[in-house]
């Protein structure tokens, strides 16, 4: 409520604004002979900066102190001797009392006169600092109203101010973006050195069990947590991912773009696009109930134990994700290998797939070495698939029928909606985070690095 | 090398044809290669929309019992609803009414279920309480209680309801569950089973639309009634978070990176970060959102709010590059024409390029969007799967959303319900990414057709 009607009377605030600087400026035009620098629109605009700041500023001010203020007068409004009978609970609900009071909502139960004397006096406060604030605000939005208007001449480069503050503006929205690396960067960093002071990070980084304990007696014994197993889970069904997807991705990609009708590319491209934008968890799903039961009948159908979820279930399906990444990848590399070497192969007489293996493969190959490592960086980051279908079973061993584990499996174990980072056990997840992005990063840099070498040497 | 030389026209001509078919045979196996390729591909997209909608149509009917309910006085001995006195304030009402609702909802309403049951079912039949009590879903003595609260004239009265038959009932009619089982392993009783069949032939179980589906918010003791309601508008809320801060700061951004900023070291910097951004596992901006929003700036955990900052950051990267991509394919001419004409740079940029670049802002950000919205990874980190049967009604409200409702529908242990209930989810989930799709494709040959 409050919020509307502090939105409300700042468009009213801000509209007059705009239309004071707009028709002043309208004005200075009249008289002959006047040359005004900025057109009326951008001293409109001027002015409703000049006025927003100012206001938009109380604004934050109110936002961040209100809350701690109105709590500390609440607080100030219940008699010393009831207060010390209070524990935590029963003051929150003497506060909540008060306000209900306040807002003229009423309360179940008997009132006591120093709470109905409180309500009143919160009521009271409420509104008065609700007032104080919506005038200062108010007052020096006018003000800088005022200022702004005053400023505006002919000679008042009012566009330059505007754009000035526009490209303020982009920049702060540049800046998102790098804020957002810094802070991956600075919580996985400060959270992972805190899990550190539990665990040493040699047992973390080359321990080969993972058995952490949710135990909260004391934090002697909290388990270990060897990454080996997680990561040789990780790699082993990125590896599966990977023998499905870049033989399927990459002979879809050279058929298209080499052999395929226009109409056929047409219509399949799309189609096998599709497979990218189907959500994570649905390729889950799909992986747990119908591949994962498929693969163990055909297991048993061949006198092989496969599991149902295993590493193989988690990365055939995987494979499926990522066969449209690599095959549109693949697609946009092949189009930037020049034509002059293709006819030059034709030309000597080569068959076409005799170009597109002798010719062609070699000289995209950079590019889809860029692909490939793309893809890996997706397989070994891919939730959703792992937590459904790979089992979940942090063991170090080799055979792919198994179930595994992965670093992403355990993130989401180990932090579901966790606040209190306070043990190894919650921590450890960050410390998880910390290697997965670092391995994604090199992997994404070299690909990236690789990729856009591979564009200039063709452009 | 010599030899070569020698050889006449005739000898190279044969050996050329000798290896001629072999070359041939290696190019009808790439080209049988790439088609198997192609053909494995299209199998996959087949196979998993075939798998999807085999399992989730069928969930989008439900068995529904019809019963005449009669709020009989002697089950139900309550006081007459209270009415408000003159001068009464809204507090003591208040708490009136909610003294009496108190009283309605200590009553036993699974008697009045049963006693309806009993009179649907033939004179006579021996079946325990809890036997024919498994026949409705638990919810049903709810639904019949709200509508007493709605209209205490009822007492006395009999009236025709429609209720949700049990999870375990639609199972058994739907031969969801392998009616050769033995007593042991079945999850009815086998006098409610025979029960079941004769309401079925009767009609007074009757298969219809899964409207709970949509209306109703998710329900763990009330399993068949377990609905989509509260996801949907979750993920609402952050697509709307996502569409308000993302497109804003994601156009923004790549304008200045595109048109404004000096080439430097520091702008190359800022395009690596933004593709490797783009390329950073979404678990990791989970891993962000639960460090940062949650627990540096506490804002309330399962909200909408913080799920939708999380998935904001994570598709900045998409519009950028799109945005950035698109300004660049805008013509050089048109620049110079306005610069030209004397506009400044800001000009040009904000009048004549951005709009000539609108339709793949658009596209881009619904594509965006859409890649939001079926993002699960990051969102079960900042506690958005907990199990939440409320509408969330602001952004900060405890909520859900649409993939993680289908992440924990399938880890319900009442599979034989729920793995359809969960392809049934995840059909909605698909539609609306499809019809995403097919608007920013629509539009953008519409408006590329125009531009």
């Amino acid at each position: 409520m409050n919020t509307l009607i502090v939105a409300g009377l700042l468009l009213v605030l801000l509209g007059l604004a705009y239309q004071f600087g707009w028709s002043r400026s309208r004005a200075l035009v009249t008289p002959e002979g006047v040359r005004v620098h900025s057109r009326p629109q951008y001293h409109g605009t001027l002015v409703v900066l000049w006025t927003l700041v100012p206001a938009l500023l109380v604004l934050a001010v109110w936002a961040f102190f209100s809350p701690g203020v109105l709590h500390w007068y609440a607080v100030s409004q219940i008699p010393a001797d009831v207060l010390t009978s209070l524990d935590q609970a029963g003051l929150n609900s003497q506060l909540q009392r008060l306000r209900d009071l306040a807002s003229g909502y009423g309360v179940t139960g008997e009132v006591q006169p120093f709470e109905r004397a409180g309500g009143e006096n919160l009521a009271r406060f409420q509104l008065l600092s609700f007032l104080i604030m919506l005038a200062a605000a108010a007052g020096l939005g006018v003000l800088g109203l005022l200022l702004a208007r005053r400023r505006i001449g002919p000679r008042l480069r009012a566009r330059n101010e505007v754009e000035r503050a526009i490209s303020v503006l982009l920049i702060a929205c540049s800046a998102v973006a790098i804020l957002t690396t810094l802070g991956i960067v600075a919580s996985l960093v400060t959270e992972a050195l805190r899990f550190f002071t539990f665990i040493n990070p040699l047992d973390f980084f080359f321990g080969t069990v993972w058995a952490p304990k949710f135990s909260s007696t004391g934090a002697g014994d909290a388990g270990q947590y060897g990454l080996l197993p997680l990561l040789a889970g990780t790699l082993m069904i990125s590896a599966i991912a990977m023998l499905v997807a870049v033989p399927v991705g990459l002979m879809a990609a050279i058929y298209l773009n080499q052999y395929a009708h226009r109409s056929v590319r047409a219509v399949v491209k799309p189609v096998i696009e599709v497979l990218a934008g189907i959500p994570t968890i649905v390729y889950g799903f799909f992986a747990l109930v119908t591949v994962g039961p498929f693969l163990r009948d055909f297991g048993n159908a061949i006198g092989l134990g496969i599991s149902a979820t295993s590493a193989l279930t988690a990365g055939l399906v995987m494979g499926v994700m990522i066969i449209p990444f690599i095959s549109s990848l693949s697609d946009d590399i092949l189009n930037q290998v020049p034509r002059t070497l293709r006819d030059g192969a034709y030309g000597l007489g080569a068959t076409q797939s005799e170009t597109i293996r002798n010719v062609l493969l070699p000289a995209a190959l950079p590019g889809i070495v860029g692909a490939f490592l793309l893809a890996v960086s997706r397989a070994i980051g891919e939730t959703m698939i792992v937590v459904l279908a790979a089992g979940n079973a942090p063991i170090l061993r080799g055979n792919p029928l198994e179930p595994v584990s992965t670093i992403t499996v355990s993130i989401v174990n180990q932090l579901t909606g966790d606040t209190d980072f306070t043990g190894p056990q919650s921590l450890v997840a960050f410390a998880l985070g910390l290697t997965l992005f670092i391995m994604t990063l090199c992997l994404n840099i070299v690909a990236l690095y690789i990729v856009r070498r591979f564009r200039e040497q063709y452009e | 090398m010599t030899s070569t030389a020698i050889s006449t026209a005739d000898e190279r001509r044969s050996r050329i044809r000798a290896g001629l078919s072999r070359r041939h045979n290696g190019e009808r196996l790439f080209r049988a290669l790439g088609v198997t390729a192609i053909v494995l591909a299209l199998g996959f997209v087949a196979l998993l929309f075939t798998d999807v909608l085999r399992k989730g149509i069928p969930a989008f009917t439900q068995s529904n019992i019809r019963l005449e309910v009669t709020f009989d006085p002697e089950l139900l001995k309550v006081d007459p609803a209270p009415e408000r006195a003159a001068g009464q304030s809204d507090a003591d009402f208040r708490a009136q009414t909610l003294a009496w609702q108190r009283q309605v909802a200590m009553l036993n309403w699974n008697s009045v279920i049963e006693a309806a049951l009993r009179r649907a079912a033939p004179a006579g039949l021996e079946i325990d309480s809890r036997q024919i009590l498994a026949i409705a879903e638990t919810d049903a003595r709810h639904r019949v209680r709200e509508l007493f609260v709605a209209n205490p004239d009822l007492l006395g009265q009999t009236v025709t309801v429609d209720l949700l038959a049990s999870a375990n009932v639609d199972n058994w009619v739907k031969g969801n569950i392998n009616r050769e089982l033995g007593d042991t392993q079945q999850q009815l009783p086998a006098a409610t089973r025979a029960l079941v069949d004769r309401f079925e032939a009767e009609g007074i179980i009757t298969q219809g639309f899964a409207w709970s589906l949509f209306t109703n918010v998710d329900s763990r003791s009330a399993p068949a009634s377990a609905g989509l309601l509260g996801a949907l508008m979750g993920s609402l809320w952050m697509m709307l978070i996502v569409v308000v801060l993302a497109v804003p700061i994601g156009v923004g951004s790549a304008i200045y990176l595109e048109e404004f900023a000096p080439r430097s070291k520091l702008t190359d910097l800022i395009e690596v970060n933004i593709n490797n951004l783009a390329a950073v596992p979404s678990i990791v901006f989970g891993l962000l959102g639960a460090a940062v929003f949650i627990n540096w700036f506490r804002l309330p955990l399962s909200a909408p709010l913080a799920g939708g900052l999380v998935l904001t950051l994570m598709t900045l990267p998409t519009i950028i590059i799109a945005t950035r991509a698109a300004l660049k394919g805008v013509s050089p001419a048109l620049r110079q024409a306005a610069l030209g004409m004397g506009a400044s740079r800001m000009q040009m940029v904000f009048h004549h390029v951005l709009p000539v670049t609108f339709p793949s802002i658009l596209t881009a950000t619904i594509i965006g969007v859409a890649q939001a919205l079926g993002e699960t990874a990051p969102l079960l980190l900042i506690g958005m799967n907990a199990f939440v049967a409320a509408v969330p009604a602001t952004p900060v409200d405890q909520a859900t959303a649409l993939p993680v409702q289908i992440y924990l529908w399938q880890a319900n242990e009442n599979r034989n319900f729920f793995e359809p209930r969960t392809s049934a989810a995840i059909m909605v989930l698909l539609a609306f990414m499809i019809a995403l799709n097919a608007i920013a494709i629509f539009l953008r040959s519409r408006l590329e057709k125009r531009a």
